[in-house]
């Protein structure tokens, strides 16, 4: 007999959570599927078979570096973003001599990079953050004061995946090389790609994360963009591939259906962004129309990047309205999660500065190519209808 | 006898002394040893002769066997033995084999033989077997020597009419009494560290379990309910295939939290999972509850409140774990290997229910007060009504006894 989480959800249900993942695109499925089976060889064999794969690893690396603007040979293919994030920032922190200094990074960070710069102080380091104001932009005020002669590494994302803040990537770097020309700055560009524009050496970033599942391709891909001259210690040894930066056996498949992947997000950007946008702000116009305490945390939407938007409904718990929502096909995420006794909240959501009564209450909705009209409808009336349910509850 | 044919001498204890229902509860031990061995890619017999238990097999993984061995009820222990003919040189020499593998990969510098002798037709007494067994061991082990008092290695020589059976390592199993054989009861099973163990002292003294959970979808998570049924999944591997009942009991929460006062609210919960517990008692032909309550470790566990919950039901109410300082549960529940389980976070933590003072000693007359506003009939039979059934089967690994 089914099980409750196994009972039918057409798979048709409503997506609204392409911050955490996306479908893969047919045509990427395809050519992927390709690599298993015709494309097969190891990039390092040095035979036809060999030489075959890493055309196809080659013409990706292309591929990416056109998307995010930069040179072919800028590119080191990782499992993610994950892993793109502990090359960039444990490699930069490792190449310092004497170990020790300071490392900053922006209170927003995903906890790939909070994580690993925590972890970095066990090798010697200092870690601070950037605070944020309430919508979610770094203080560059701040980071002024934060940097000096010590300052050896600064992250700081271009997109926000909770609440879409995007930051002047280009600002941050201007503070901080006014008083530290030499210290190493690393973008998480994650979110960022296939949505807005992407500068980086132009903005004098030496570091960019990548990952492939945000843009329609598959899981366990994604790059390390390396400026010229930038020196990294790469965490996995072995034989030397990435031009020594990533041992491993290329992921030929993944690596292909990426780089495909960013081919078509960057070429489709610009409509996407506006189409997205003009959703999102539909399907926040409708909620609220029903229900004037929903608030948007982060960024106004006029300045967030146009996929993302968190929607604070007071007096109901954000993990609760997903189930409810999920049982009625819609499905999106929230800032806060329970753990055992003890609310675990949002650390983004805990930075912004907000009442308590909104931190809990947090829905994380993120629209992506497949998003019609037709769903954002239907995910707000579905919205507002388990609100209006859950809020019964209240006393 | 083939030569990779394996046995295990098993011991049940308390069970023995039962004169008449000794019988019954033996061929229930044999039972559920025999089923649970199913569970293993084996070839493993059970039998019953001659007042012993014996599981033999020529196929299977032996430590997989011995881990369901040591996870059955009644057993108080085992030994894997050997079984030559009635011969001297095949008993001495299966003895000096005994002791080789006893001593492997341990320090090892005294032994001392033991024999019994049941069969009289063997020229030999007990104290010559001692005398030419231990003889031929230490011809051939140089470096032991005998200690009567305290040796690392016992051999164990019994001369039977069916044959010698020879041992020295006695693994020890859960004791208790055979599941099934002290009829049934509901386990009341929360996601917590107590009530798995609770359910486990259950079956230890032979009483069959059905899992009760009370599931507040969408306050509660469906991670939290896998959880549970991993936790069940645990116990079933001590005692065989589990049913679990999944009640629906959101209605009943918000009855519970639209009319009763806050303080009340956690009291009046329990004592409709008590009623609830019970009428699937009935159904189910259990004859009493189990729960996972204990005295003293948080506030609400007064006698007060036992009380207060209590009441509804005329089941008895087994709490096993009342005798129990919360570091011995813990204890235990690492030990059976629901520790881990419990400890992960998909508890049913969305609780608005929580109030901020819950009553910690509740006046029974002011309890059944507040209740009086709730139509508790109804309320019972819906959650009952929409109660989902599976059936938690054992897991297929076996927790290492070597």
């Amino acid at each position: 007999m089914p099980r409750e989480g196994e009972r039918l959800h057409s798979m048709q249900g409503i997506y609204l959570d392409h911050a955490a993942t996306t479908p893969v695109r047919p045509e990427v499925v395809a050519a992927i599927q390709e690599c298993f089976t015709v494309h097969f060889g190891n990039p390092s064999s040095p035979h036809a078979v060999g030489l075959a794969a890493e055309a196809a690893v080659r013409r990706a690396r292309e591929q990416v570096a056109a998307a995010a603007g930069v040179s072919r040979d800028e590119v080191v293919f990782t499992s993610g973003g994950t892993e793109a994030n502990n090359l960039a920032l444990r490699g930069a922190a490792r190449t310092v001599r004497r170990g020790g200094g300071t490392l900053l990074c922006s209170a927003i960070e995903h906890p790939s990079v909070l994580e690993t710069v925590r972890a970095l102080q066990d090798e010697g380091f200092s870690v601070r953050q950037i605070p944020v104001d309430r919508s979610g932009a770094v203080r560059l005020d701040q980071l002024a004061e934060l940097v000096d002669a010590n300052t050896r590494l600064v992250s700081v994302a271009y997109v926000n995946n909770e609440i879409g803040a995007v930051q002047d990537i280009a600002e941050v770097v201007r503070t901080v090389r006014q008083i530290n020309p030499d210290a190493v700055i690393h973008t998480d560009a994650v979110q960022a790609l296939g949505k807005l524009p992407l500068a980086p050496w132009a903005w004098g970033v030496d570091l960019v994360s990548l990952s492939a599942h945000k843009i329609g391709g598959p899981k366990g891909v994604g790059a390390l963009l390396v400026r010229r001259g930038t020196r990294l210690v790469p965490l996995l040894t072995g034989g030397e591939q990435e031009a020594g930066l990533r041992s491993g056996t290329e992921n030929v498949p993944g690596i292909v259906g990426f780089g495909l992947a960013a081919e078509l997000a960057a070429a489709e950007m610009d409509d996407l962004a506006r189409r997205l946008g003009r959703l999102r702000r539909r399907v926040v116009e409708l909620v609220q129309e029903r229900l004037p305490v929903a608030q948007v945390l982060g960024p106004p939407l006029a300045e967030a990047a146009p996929h993302i938007v968190n929607l604070a409904l007071p007096g109901v718990k954000g993990e609760v309205m997903v189930r409810l929502l999920s049982e009625a096909g819609v499905y999106v995420s929230t800032g806060s999660a329970c753990s055992a006794k003890k609310r675990v909240q949002s650390h983004v959501i805990a930075s912004l500065g907000v009442a308590d009564e909104l931190k809990e209450a947090s829905l994380r909705i993120s629209l992506g190519r497949e998003t019609t009209e037709e769903d954002v409808e239907r995910a707000a009336e579905e919205i507002v209808r388990a609100y209006e349910e859950l809020v019964q509850w209240r006393r | 006898m083939s030569e990779s044919r394996e046995l295990l001498l098993v011991r049940y204890g308390e069970i023995g002394l039962k004169g008449k229902n000794r019988s019954h509860f033996v061929s229930a031990l044999v039972k559920n040893l025999q089923k649970a061995l199913e569970r293993v890619d084996c070839d493993a017999e059970v039998s019953h002769r001659f007042g012993r238990v014996y599981v033999e097999w020529t196929r299977g993984d032996r430590e997989a066997i011995y881990g369901v061995v040591a996870s059955t009820f009644g057993v108080v222990s085992f030994s894997p033995a050997v079984r030559v003919p009635l011969d001297q040189e095949a008993m001495c020499r299966a003895a000096e084999e005994a002791f080789r593998s006893a001593r492997e990969g341990r320090t090892v510098k005294t032994f001392k033989v033991e024999a019994r002798r049941s069969e009289k037709a063997f020229p030999l007494t007990s104290m010559e077997i001692n005398r030419a067994v231990g003889g031929y061991v230490l011809r051939r082990h140089r470096d032991i020597s005998v200690d009567v008092h305290d040796p690392d290695v016992t051999l164990n020589i019994e001369v039977r009419s069916e044959g010698i059976l020879i041992y020295s390592r006695v693994i020890p199993g859960p004791g208790g009494l055979p599941v099934g054989t002290s009829s049934k009861a509901m386990l009341l099973l929360s996601g917590g560290i107590d009530s798995p163990v609770a359910g486990w002292y259950a079956l230890k003294r032979g009483i069959a379990l059905e899992a009760v959970h009370f599931h507040s979808f969408p306050f509660t998570s469906e991670r939290s309910l896998q959880k549970v049924r991993d936790l069940c999944q645990v116990l079933a591997g001590y005692a065989g295939p589990i049913p679990l009942h999944v009640v629906h009991f959101t209605e009943v929460q918000r009855a519970i939290q639209q009319q009763v006062p806050s303080s009340f609210r956690i009291t009046v919960m329990r004592r409709f999972m008590f009623r609830i517990a019970t009428a699937l008692a009935e159904a189910r032909g259990a004859l009493a509850l189990v729960t996972g309550e204990s005295v003293g470790q948080v506030a609400s566990q007064t006698l007060e409140s036992m009380r207060a919950i209590g009441e509804v039901t005329s089941l008895p109410v087994l709490r096993p774990l009342v005798g129990f300082d919360k570091h011995e549960i813990v204890t235990d529940a690492r030990r059976i290997g629901s520790y881990e389980l419990s400890i992960l976070p998909y508890e049913d933590c969305c609780t608005i229910f929580v109030p901020e003072n819950p009553q910690t000693r509740p006046k029974l007359e002011r309890v059944r007060k507040v209740e009086e506003p709730l139509d508790v009939d109804a309320l019972v039979e819906e959650a009952v009504g929409r109660t989902e059934l599976e059936i938690i089967e054992p897991p297929r690994t076996f927790a290492s006894v070597l």
